[in-house]
């Protein structure tokens, strides 16, 4: 038994920030979240929105993938969808629906869209697993992408050129500069984080997790693999559908070529070294993902002082960065960075009579 | 309660049923027993509905329930636990014995998602249910928070028992309960089945190897061999039958 942390309600001990060293971790990172608009720089902010819409989705892929167990290397196709989605809905309806109501209406349509869309892409997850899902959500994203540069579709999606995107605009407040707009994605994000919490305090996500622990076994709990599988790549594809909304107003310009292989892979790598099944670990994985080719930006900024040639292999070496990354922790730390942070936690809380 | 008609499943060749029929009367203990490979665990696949039998059918409380899938079976009320232990092993012990609950609950994606409300009073209401009924009942209150793959075997067996029991089941299948237990082990597990079926009620099926359990404990035993049943009667007609002593129980028992 650990002293202190005695409860005498059940609601109290089914409390996620059961003590208050936790409370106080996320109460800091909260206001430090308030301080980026406020004091930060122009890049901070930029750095800071980028990890925030990230972060949507990422925690998207988190719950096909960390918690239901299922593989996916097409969740790039959910952003395209919804950062498209956004896109045509402006486009469309904007004589319709007046401006400053049509951002409310265009991110839940967006959602909509690439929920519908992640239980048609989940489909194949009710007859394979592991790598054969893999592959079968990896065709999806190319799929998507194909379609999105179809010329048939190009008056819509601006085809292989891409498309300018909308601006912002909540109940006449315009989300003109990014210092604006992050205060619509850090809400959202937060809100996100916190219902994916949320989520796996109740019997959904438990079933979610029962199935990708042990799948008969969740059958014979009276789980419908069909229902909670498809469920489970709705939610996910939803939350990316939300991360493409905000990266469709967060650019001036959406490209295909930007929701391509690279950005599935980007997604999962986030969850790999944040910590899968975790839902803190979105946030760090998001952390190091964005920051990785930063650091090497100024890492070779500062030995190559601008030189065309090592400019070249600044691309590759990212890659070799990530691959080296997602190596490194599956072999060493296979639940992520979140597991490191939660073992000083509960040193702290357990301090100083125990560690570890 | 539960009646099994004429069921037959083969796999290839290998006829792992062959036209087996026995009914577990309400709030009694039945056991199968039978040498390795007798067609027992098959015989709980295809009542809990993972093997589709070619011949026969599976009637639980009046309903031919031979068609359901396995969820829609544990819906009505059947519940099982499996011969090497089938416990989620990235959860807590408390959250494995929620997900029995599972059919008992009614939170929605969308309610699951907000948590605070109707959710959250769900949950604690489950969480006191559950605290009652099971934890204190196999008394896991001590390891309620302990991850699964930190207990020994024995505890895991409870626990899976435990997850089994919060769904309140009116059928109870334990497929080989104390298997690879010690005997102090062994009857704990033997007092908490008799407590269950006390207790709630609950018609038990159970699979077993150990002779002095099922002979002890249960009210009708069936016997297979090869697929087919041999036996069926009380124990102490049973251990009796000359059939069965040749095929599984020996001469000495």
């Amino acid at each position: 038994m650990i002293t202190g942390n005695l409860k005498t309600t059940y609601r109290a001990d089914e409390q996620v920030l059961n003590n208050r060293w936790k409370r106080g971790f996320v109460l800091g990172a909260l206001a430090g979240l308030v301080a980026i608009p406020l004091f930060g720089n122009n890049y901070i902010v930029l750095i800071a929105c980028q990890m925030g819409i990230m972060l949507i989705a990422v925690t998207g892929v988190n719950v096909v993938i960390g918690y239901t167990g299922l593989m996916s290397l097409g969740h790039a196709a959910f952003v395209a969808i919804g950062a498209y989605a956004t896109v045509i809905f402006h486009n469309a309806a904007g004589g319709v629906i007046p401006d400053s109501l049509l951002t409310l209406v265009a991110i839940p349509f967006a959602v909509a869209v690439s929920a519908l869309a992640g239980i048609i892409v989940g489909l194949p997850s009710l007859r394979v697993k592991g790598l054969y899902l893999a592959v079968a959500t990896l065709s999806a994203n190319f799929i998507v992408i194909f379609l999105i540069e179809e010329r048939v579709f190009a008056p819509w999606t601006g085809g292989m050129v891409g498309i300018n995107t909308p601006t912002a605009n909540l109940l006449g407040w315009e989300l003109g500069s990014r210092r604006e707009l992050f205060w619509l994605i850090a809400v959202l994000a937060v809100l996100a984080l916190l219902a994916a919490q949320n989520l796996f305090r109740t019997r959904v996500g438990r079933a979610f997790i029962a199935i990708r622990d042990r799948d008969y076994s969740a059958e014979i709990l009276g789980i419908s693999l069909y229902r909670y599988k498809l469920m489970s790549f709705a939610i996910s594809a939803a939350y990316c559908g939300l991360a493409g909304a905000l990266f469709a107003y967060f650019y001036a310009r959406i490209l295909p070529e930007q929701f391509d292989l690279h950005l599935s892979l980007m997604l999962v790598a986030a969850i790999i070294v944040g910590g899968m099944g975790r839902t803190m670990g979105a946030v760090y994985g998001v952390i190091v993902i964005v920051m990785v080719p930063e650091v090497i930006k100024v890492v070779f900024g500062a030995f190559a002082g601008g030189g065309a040639e090592l400019a070249m292999i600044r691309a590759p070496i990212q890659e070799i960065a990530f691959g080296a990354l997602i190596v490194g922790f599956l072999l060493f730390e296979p639940f992520g960075i979140n597991q490191i942070i939660d073992r000083a936690l509960r040193a702290l809380n357990r301090w100083p009579f125990a560690r570890g | 309660m539960l009646s099994v008609q004429d069921l037959s499943l083969s796999f290839g060749g290998i006829k792992a049923l062959q036209g087996v029929s026995f009914s577990a009367q309400p709030g009694q203990i039945t056991a199968i027993i039978g040498p390795n490979g007798a067609g027992k665990t098959s015989l709980f696949n295809a009542i809990s509905g993972f093997y589709h039998p070619e011949r026969g059918r599976v009637v639980f409380d009046g309903q031919d329930i031979t068609a359901l899938r396995p969820d829609r079976r544990a819906a009505l009320g059947i519940a099982r636990t499996f011969q090497n232990i089938a416990l989620f092993r990235g959860m807590s012990v408390l959250d494995n014995i929620k997900l029995g609950a599972h059919t008992r609950l009614n939170t929605g994606v969308f309610g699951a998602l907000r948590y605070f409300g109707s959710a959250q009073r769900e949950e604690l209401a489950l969480r006191a249910d559950i605290e009652a009924r099971v934890i204190e009942f196999l008394e896991i209150d001590h390891i309620r928070k302990a991850p699964i793959t930190a207990l020994p075997y024995g505890l895991q067996k409870r626990v899976e028992l435990g997850r089994a029991l919060a769904m309140q089941p009116r059928l109870l299948m334990l497929d080989e309960p104390v298997a690879g237990m010690n005997r102090e082990e062994t009857e704990d597990m033997a007092r908490f089945i008799l407590d269950v079926q006390e207790e709630f009620g609950t018609t038990i099926l159970l699979v077993e190897h150990d002779m002095h359990l099922v002979m002890d404990i249960c009210a009708h035993v069936v016997v297979l061999n090869f697929g087919q049943q041999i036996a069926s009667g009380p124990p102490d007609e049973v251990r009796a039958d000359r059939g069965v002593i040749e095929a599984y129980l020996g001469a000495a028992a």
